[in-house]
């Protein structure tokens, strides 16, 4: 985390490395919070 | 000797609301009088280091993000064609339109000379501030409101013609106020891309403007339960059958989306810190608050409306949804005053005067008398009788 860097290329190819690894992780989030959301809206959404 | 008309007129005037408010107004005329004849330096304890204090922190900045459902409840039932949230849109675009125009209020006492409020849009017009497509799209967005509750007024007034000529122009009214409020949502974040060196790591991010947009659609969506909710309170019997059945429709359909866009948020704001790689600032006491934020007032009500959804909690809802109003005046707080000079020694830091604070609050009871003005005698919470299912 508090690592030097000494190019704006390896400072991209670190924050960028780490931030898509937060997006996969984000996307399989994402579905899991959708699914957990709409679990019980077809069986008895209130009228 | 008085008829008991009278007698009853002379009680309903001294109800304990209108006796606090009345001291309110009171206190903010005189503030109004003191800060117009003595300048900014009598009553706020602003500086050069502190240009921008509570009244753009709370007045503009919660105000314009609070007023958001106006366009989140509007683009849902005419442009997404959900017309079960028909009945929220008049209290949504009448809460809109009052804090919009309170907005511009509050920034007279920011800006002063009042009577120089058309210049930066009819005679000199800075534009290449974003400060001006902020002004320019807020003078616009006012206008659309105006228009988009006038049907209304003009319903009370009895000004049928009039009043079918407007209704005919709602769908091109809300794509404009959609359009509008995108814009000038987002660049109240721009603003601050100015001042990288003044706002902390943890809250300046390029992403800003996007952060301010995305956290104004769960602030609408948000102010929408928490306004029904005490409107439910306090003009039930205002409402008609079609406006308490869709209700429900309105809390959970609203809450649903409020926590997805949390969701969507949350995620956006870890990829803030990523991006910059911000991770060590977590560890110090702005890190810390940093944590409160985002844990405590956006992952935590995303969580909370979920299981409020599935377990069709009602009460949990309107909580989360007064939580969610919270967090989004903690969270711009945040960005315009609390990390905003975080580098200065604690005796240059701003906080707000009482008068400063005084002001605020008096426009705020401002808001809510106007709005209790209208929502009991105009059609907002029914429908008018004679313009049954005509809009």
């Amino acid at each position: 985390m508090d690592s030097v860097f000494y190019t704006l290329q390896d400072f991209f190819t670190h924050s960028k490395g780490m931030t898509y690894v937060l997006m996969g992780a984000a996307l399989v989030a994402m579905t899991a919070m959708w699914n957990f959301l709409v679990a019980r809206d077809e069986k008895d959404w209130p009228e | 000797m008085m008829s008991e008309e009278a007698i009853a007129g002379n009680k309903s005037l001294f109800t304990p609301f209108n006796l606090v408010a009345g001291i309110i107004v009171l206190m903010g005329v005189l503030l109004t009088i003191l800060r117009f004849t003595g300048g900014l330096g009598a009553i706020t304890n602003l500086s050069d280091n502190n240009p921008w204090g509570i009244w753009i922190s709370f007045d503009l900045l919660c105000g314009v993000a609070l007023a958001a459902g106006g366009y989140t409840t509007s683009a849902a039932c005419y442009i997404f064609g959900l017309k079960k949230y028909h009945s929220a849109v008049r209290p949504a675009i009448l809460t809109a339109f009052l804090g919009y125009a309170l907005v511009v209020l509050a920034l007279h006492y920011d800006v002063g000379r009042p009577w120089r409020l058309p210049y930066p849009i009819f005679v000199q017009q800075g534009t290449t501030s974003v400060l001006f497509e902020v002004g320019l799209c807020v003078f616009l967005y006012l206008t659309v409101l105006l228009i988009e509750y006038s049907p209304a007024a003009l319903e009370w007034l009895g000004l049928k013609k009039v009043r079918n000529i407007v209704v005919k122009l709602t769908l091109v009214l809300t794509i404009f106020g959609v359009i509008l409020s995108t814009m000038h949502q987002s660049s109240l974040g721009a603003l601050f891309l100015i001042a990288p060196s003044k706002v902390h790591p943890l809250w300046y991010s390029t992403y800003l403007p996007v952060f301010f947009f995305v956290s104004s659609i769960f602030a609408g969506l948000s102010m929408v339960i928490f306004e029904s909710t005490l409107s439910h309170h306090y003009f039930h019997d205002k409402m008609d059958d079609t406006h308490l059945k869709e209700n429900r429709h309105v809390t959970f359909g609203f809450a649903k989306a409020a926590c997805w866009v949390l969701g969507g948020y949350f995620v956006m704001k870890v990829f803030g810190i990523s991006m910059d790689n911000n991770w060590h600032y977590l560890g110090t006491s702005y890190g810390l608050w940093f944590l409160v934020e985002i844990l405590g007032f956006v992952a935590l009500p995303c969580f909370l409306y979920a299981v409020a959804v599935r377990e069709k909690n009602v009460r949990l809802i309107k909580w989360t949804a007064l939580w969610t109003v919270l967090g989004i005046v903690v969270n711009r707080f945040n960005v315009s005053m609390i990390a905003f000079n975080w580098q200065l020694p604690s005796s240059e830091r701003y906080f707000p005067h009482w008068m400063e604070i005084g002001v605020t609050v008096f426009l705020i009871t401002v808001f809510i008398i106007a709005f209790r003005f209208i929502a009991k005698r105009m059609p907002i919470f029914y429908e008018h009788p004679e313009y049954r299912d005509t809009h």
